[in-house]
């Protein structure tokens, strides 16, 4: 594990190190499990355990654009269950799931802290906010023609 | 004369487009001699993004700025027939303190930090004893931000107190209410200013090393963090009387939960984010059991300002047992949301109303302090907001989110949605935390599908406080108190979901059904093509049976013709 050499092999780093794996590939796989857990010294039984204990490590490969659907409470009141919908209804995919061509994948997430821009959704890190159902389709096709284009 | 021009590119303004205006600000100048200078939040979200003006003699703000000529103009023009005015109402009301600095500097240019007076407050500490720093936080009544409110000088003076052979000290940047979001602009915004105040806390406190458990949904506050710290080791302000102090950025992994103490040094320490028992108290065994103290990050930007002006004259602002100001993210159905910083015992009406721009009659409650917090109906908005009269009302003071929720939102799905939260972030080790609070998510889902009954109503008033005695850590000790407060101030909503099958506010889906009024009808066909589900006739019927209430027939709507009614008050 070239990945994690920089690091410290202190068990306080773990969730460092499984950021790190997951920064890298995207998710964490079977191996990088068995990886880490060689690294640190530790059971693979251990990792899985932290790592399943934090919402932010996923397990599959997500979708080449990240949909983040923002369910805090602001956007919960400005409707973001519609706007988690109209995500739904245009992708066929639900929470944590990705379309079968690898573009998309779904997720809600607690806050993404710009409340005031109620109801958004963040695509691999970039808000869209004060979203309506147009506005977001409208979003989601520019990405689509841009990941068809690639 | 124009000196330099700030853009405000904390998260929120970057979401409503800060970066395209920077950018072409940045094409567009580069032949001109005028400094271009990226900044972070100044509470104004609402006019996001926005564009300030240095000149000569003080600055212009402009709103809504968008990437065009004519924009670019009418900045370069200082044309004040479109500048940003600040209302009166909130400016008057408003104490800006500890934000003072937030969106005015560069946030990660130390020099124009201390241009500002930055880090004269810990040069001020650096010659006072321990004890002296720990007494005049006592003086200046600062209690912990978070929300829990504990004195901060007494939890200071409990770890100076410790011979240790380490101690730690851990800011706690997690901030996970949903709804909440000060600490990420103070940190995007001022990171020296919180970094002042830990090294401050450390000179106090014997802590050799600081901790800032950050929530990893904040990237640009971790980069402005480590940039920070970076210029402070390079300019070893982090060293002093000849001691010198470590300090981390450390990002959580998505976990509710690590916002209480013991489940942040758990998870710091590698570990799942369980909380444990207390005593021992962190203090006493903390972090790979060294003695730790664990502040907010608004606590500790609160700190340099103690400093500033003495512990006295900051008690002088707020009420007896709530001093200085709070910060609060005002988001929801209101006009002008953003960050506010008001003083302690300012009434919710204050903030709501007046510097929120909400109008009267409108608004039914407020939702304050997240999920561990309660709401407010609107006929007790002239409570001062301190920590202890909100306490009264059933509500936290929490860590700063403040929700205005409007007449049209129903109070059963509220507290729904955030017992589904909590029941999410449940850590599982109690059992009524982890079985209390599922059972309590069931009961109000069946409420708002129109299947409760009046004996689960009964049964919630029953399993809340259960919850709140047999739970062991803050999770479980307040999540059913959105529940008991809607049940206090909004029980007719649950009796209507209960007995007329009716949600008041129209929210619920499962209770309304979708009407389209021919008379007002004109006919455009709009809600027809965009309907995903085909629902509406080529006679402009709405079939209620295929409908999924997605509510997109009532946006396109032109005339209004079309709107949410009581579930089979029409037919057909």
């Amino acid at each position: 594990m070239e990945l994690l050499e920089s690091l410290a092999k202190d068990r306080s780093n773990l969730i460092k190190a499984i950021q790190m794996v997951q920064k890298e590939k995207g998710f964490v796989s079977d191996q990088s499990i068995k990886n880490i857990s060689k690294f640190f010294n530790i059971p693979t039984v251990e990792v899985e355990g932290v790592l399943s204990f934090y919402a932010q490590f996923k397990r599959t490969a997500p979708g080449e654009y990240k949909i983040a659907v923002c369910d805090g409470t602001a956007c919960h009141i400005k409707g973001s269950s519609r706007v988690k919908n109209w995500v739904v209804e245009e992708l066929g995919i639900d929470d944590g799931e990705t379309t079968e061509d690898g573009l998309f994948s779904m997720e809600t997430v607690a806050c993404l802290g710009c409340c005031s821009l109620a109801p958004v959704v963040s695509i691999n890190g970039k808000v869209y906010g004060k979203l309506d159902r147009k506005s977001l389709l409208k979003i989601i096709k520019d990405y689509k023609n841009r990941g068809e284009a690639q | 004369m124009i000196k330099r021009i700030k853009v405000g590119m904390a998260s929120c303004g970057i979401a409503a487009g800060a970066d395209e205006v920077k950018n072409y600000l940045k094409k567009e100048l580069k032949d001109k001699d005028i400094e271009l200078l990226d900044v972070g939040c100044i509470g104004h979200c609402y006019a996001e993004p926005i564009v300030e003006v240095e000149t000569d003699s003080g600055s212009v703000f402009f709103e809504n700025v968008e990437p065009t000529e004519e924009y670019l103009e009418k900045i370069l023009e200082l044309d004040d027939t479109t500048t940003m005015t600040f209302r009166e109402k909130r400016t008057d009301l408003e104490k800006i303190k500890v934000t003072k600095l937030a969106g005015r500097i560069d946030p990660i240019s130390l020099e124009e930090y201390i241009e500002n007076g930055g880090y004269e407050s810990l040069n001020k500490t650096a010659e006072l004893e321990s004890t002296e720093i720990v007494e005049e936080v006592k003086k200046a009544g600062l209690r912990g931000r978070g929300g829990g409110g504990f004195p901060t000088g007494l939890k200071w003076s409990f770890l100076a107190g410790k011979e240790a052979e380490k101690k730690i000290l851990i800011c706690n940047a997690d901030e996970g209410d949903p709804g909440a979001f000060m600490d990420r602009s103070m940190m995007e915004s001022v990171p020296h200013q919180v970094i002042e105040g830990m090294l401050i806390a450390a000179l106090a406190t014997g802590a050799t090393e600081l901790f800032i458990y950050a929530r990893a949904e904040y990237p640009l506050a971790v980069k402005n963090l480590n940039i920070a710290i970076e210029q402070v080791y390079e300019n070893e302000i982090n060293t002093i009387n000849g001691k010198t102090i470590d300090i981390t950025v450390k990002e959580g992994a998505g976990a509710f939960v690590c916002g209480e103490e013991t489940a942040m040094i758990h998870s710091l320490e590698g570990g799942r984010g369980n909380p444990r028992f207390r005593p021992p108290y962190p203090t006493d065994e903390g972090y790979k059991g060294y003695p730790t103290l664990i502040n907010n990050v608004e606590s500790f930007a609160n700190v340099p300002i103690i400093f500033e002006e003495g512990g006295e004259k900051y008690a002088e602002l707020g009420t007896e047992n709530s001093k200085g100001t709070k910060l609060f993210a005002l988001a929801g159905d209101l006009k002008y949301a953003g960050l506010v910083e008001v003083p302690m015992g300012l009434t919710i009406g204050e903030v709501v109303y007046d510097i929120g721009g909400a109008t009267r009659g409108e608004v039914k409650a407020v939702q304050i302090g997240g999920p561990s917090g309660g709401c407010i109906p609107a006929e007790h908005f002239d409570v001062p907001i301190d920590y202890d009269s909100l306490e009264s009302l059933g509500a936290i003071m929490g860590s700063g989110g403040l929700i205005v929720i409007g007449k049209d939102r129903c109070m059963v799905e509220t507290a729904r949605y955030f017992l589904e939260f909590t029941t999410i972030e449940s850590c599982g080790k109690c059992t009524f935390c982890r079985i209390g609070t599922k059972r309590l998510l069931e009961v109000l889902e069946r409420i708002t599908v129109g299947e409760g009954t009046l004996e689960d109503i009964d049964f919630l008033e029953e399993l809340a406080p259960k919850v709140i005695d047999a739970s062991l850590c803050g999770l479980g000790q307040t999540a059913p108190n959105p529940v008991l407060s809607t049940l206090r101030y909004f029980k007719d909503e649950y009796l209507a979901h209960v007995e007329d099958k009716h949600c008041p506010a129209l929210q619920c889906n499962d209770l309304v059904d979708i009407y389209l009024d021919q008379e007002t009808c004109i006919e455009c066909g709009q809600c027809i093509r965009n309907c995903p589900v085909d629902a509406i006739s080529d006679d402009f019927v709405v079939d209620n049976e295929v409908c999924t209430r997605c509510n997109t027939c009532i946006e396109v709507c032109p005339v209004d013709a079309i709107s949410r009614v009581k579930r089979g008050e029409i037919n057909g």
